[in-house]
């Protein structure tokens, strides 16, 4: 066991300082993009007309390959973290901004109706009712956007050793040690599972209204689903 | 403006166009590994999605199948097969068929379950068998969103094929790679711009196949 986890010296970090790194660079620019996407998910409930060009634009951003994103961007922000987190922010965008649109949309009229009724100005209407209906489509989009992201991370390897856990394996090609390209693989492949269901966790304590779990027979998820190829469409 | 520069100084070297490191020849070992690896998650993925999606069963184990192939780092997982299984093709495409994999199988079930039920009862009440409901009547309709997770998966494996290159073999990664290490960052910004080109073609392509290949009366918009 122990080879697994003997990390070289070249590398500058305990194997638990890869995983902080790792994780820092991986869920900063979720935050971002969540940060982003929720004024502009809004913008685009708002105005209508809005949204097809925001969608194109994320989905071509998208589309632009990781390493290429980083290696355009090393001519301005260098061989730093930063330039592995700006792609990773910028494709976020491309699940959270349909699943947020998607998530204020389903809002009933006769909810939004209500609450007017009850007094309730836009932004506290968007705080107190739009936002947590919107909670479980939201939810979806982050989870898609933190497991890709933290398998993206790897990658920032080949620019100048950015790659947290990524750097593992470089040097499991050039020290002949593939045990470190296992435990870059699975400790990778673990922290977003562990993400993924922390984040079902955070869904289910803000939203205690969802069918519970045991009595969930008949009925399929309420929204969790029904997100699911809006999502994947947009990308 | 720094960029463009190093764009046409990339696009005016001498020999780029010819020859076993041009850009033809780049281009189509880039194509060939994308297509081969669309056309084995396609083979995977595509029966089981429209089986499950027509029972509509099985969306839970698939949810958690598509997390777990997203949550495989495809970076690493190129490096751990090429390390244990060596040199050949095999590290190159598993990597890129469990990164396509999650996408055509979940928007496939999702798109064949939520096909509206009212056309399907009316086949069943035709007389329709299961396989002819499922190809005459559900294919049809869940046909856009299929073809969105196809494109999905497409230009994913398209930006994803770039790092084959990381393991000695071609494709248009092989001038990120080579000039990285060349410190040559015209070849880099040069394999860059031809990738994200031409993930945005496919992009474009799959667009083109679904005005094609969609019905008319299914057409949304």
């Amino acid at each position: 066991m122990d080879e697994f986890f003997r990390m070289p010296s070249d590398l500058q970090h305990s194997y638990l300082g890869l995983v902080g790194w790792h994780l820092e660079e991986a869920l900063v620019p979720v935050l971002a993009g969540l940060l982003l996407s929720l004024p502009l998910a809004q913008l685009c409930v708002r105005f209508p007309r809005l949204y097809p060009p925001v969608l194109w634009t994320t989905t071509v951003l998208y589309a632009v390959p990781s390493l290429a994103f980083f290696v355009l961007l090393i001519d301005w922000t260098g061989q730093s973290e930063v330039t592995v987190m700006i792609p990773l922010a910028l494709y976020s965008l491309v699940v959270l901004v349909p699943a947020i649109v998607d998530g204020v949309r389903s809002v009933p009229e006769e909810t939004h109706a209500a609450a007017t009724a009850m007094g309730f100005g836009p932004l506290r209407r968007y705080l107190q009712v739009e936002l947590p209906i919107a909670v479980p489509a939201v939810f979806a989009g982050l989870r898609v956007a933190t497991v890709s992201s933290i398998s993206l991370v790897s990658v920032g390897a080949l620019i100048g050793n950015q790659g947290a856990l990524g750097n593992l394996l470089a040097d499991a090609m050039s020290y002949h040690r593939p045990e470190l390209a296992v435990t870059s693989v699975a400790t990778t492949a673990l922290l977003a599972v562990a993400a993924d269901a922390l984040l079902v966790l955070c869904r289910r304590l803000l939203t205690p209204w969802s069918p519970d779990r045991r009595r969930r027979t008949a009925a399929p998820r309420p929204a969790a689903v029904p997100a699911a190829p809006a999502v994947e469409e947009a990308r | 403006m720094n960029l463009l520069h190093f764009v046409t100084d990339f696009f005016g070297r001498s020999g780029q166009w010819h020859g076993y490191d041009g850009i033809p020849q780049r281009l189509a070992e880039h194509l060939e590994y994308s297509l081969l690896a669309l056309l084995l998650a396609a083979a995977v993925a595509l029966p089981v999605g429209l089986v499950t999606g027509h029972t509509g069963r099985g969306g839970n184990a698939l949810a958690m199948l598509a997390t777990a192939g997203r949550a495989l780092p495809s970076f690493g997982l190129l490096v751990l097969l090429f390390t244990v299984m060596g040199l050949g093709l095999a590290p190159v495409m598993i990597p890129l068929v469990v990164l396509a994999v999650p996408p055509i199988l979940v928007t496939t079930y999702e798109a064949v379950r939520s096909v509206d039920r009212a056309p399907v009862d009316a086949a069943r009440g035709m007389g329709m068998g299961p396989a002819r409901v499922l190809f005459q009547v559900e294919l049809p309709v869940a046909l856009p969103l299929i073809l969105s997770g196809l494109r999905s998966a497409a230009v994913q494996i398209v930006s994803t094929a770039t790092i084959a290159a990381y393991v000695s073999f071609g494709g248009l990664g092989r001038y990120i790679i080579d000039g990285l290490y060349q410190r040559d960052y015209t070849k880099v910004v040069g394999g860059a711009v031809l990738v994200a080109a031409l993930a945005l073609a496919t992009l474009g392509l799959f667009r083109l196949a679904a005005r094609f290949a969609v019905s008319p009366g299914v057409r949304r918009s």
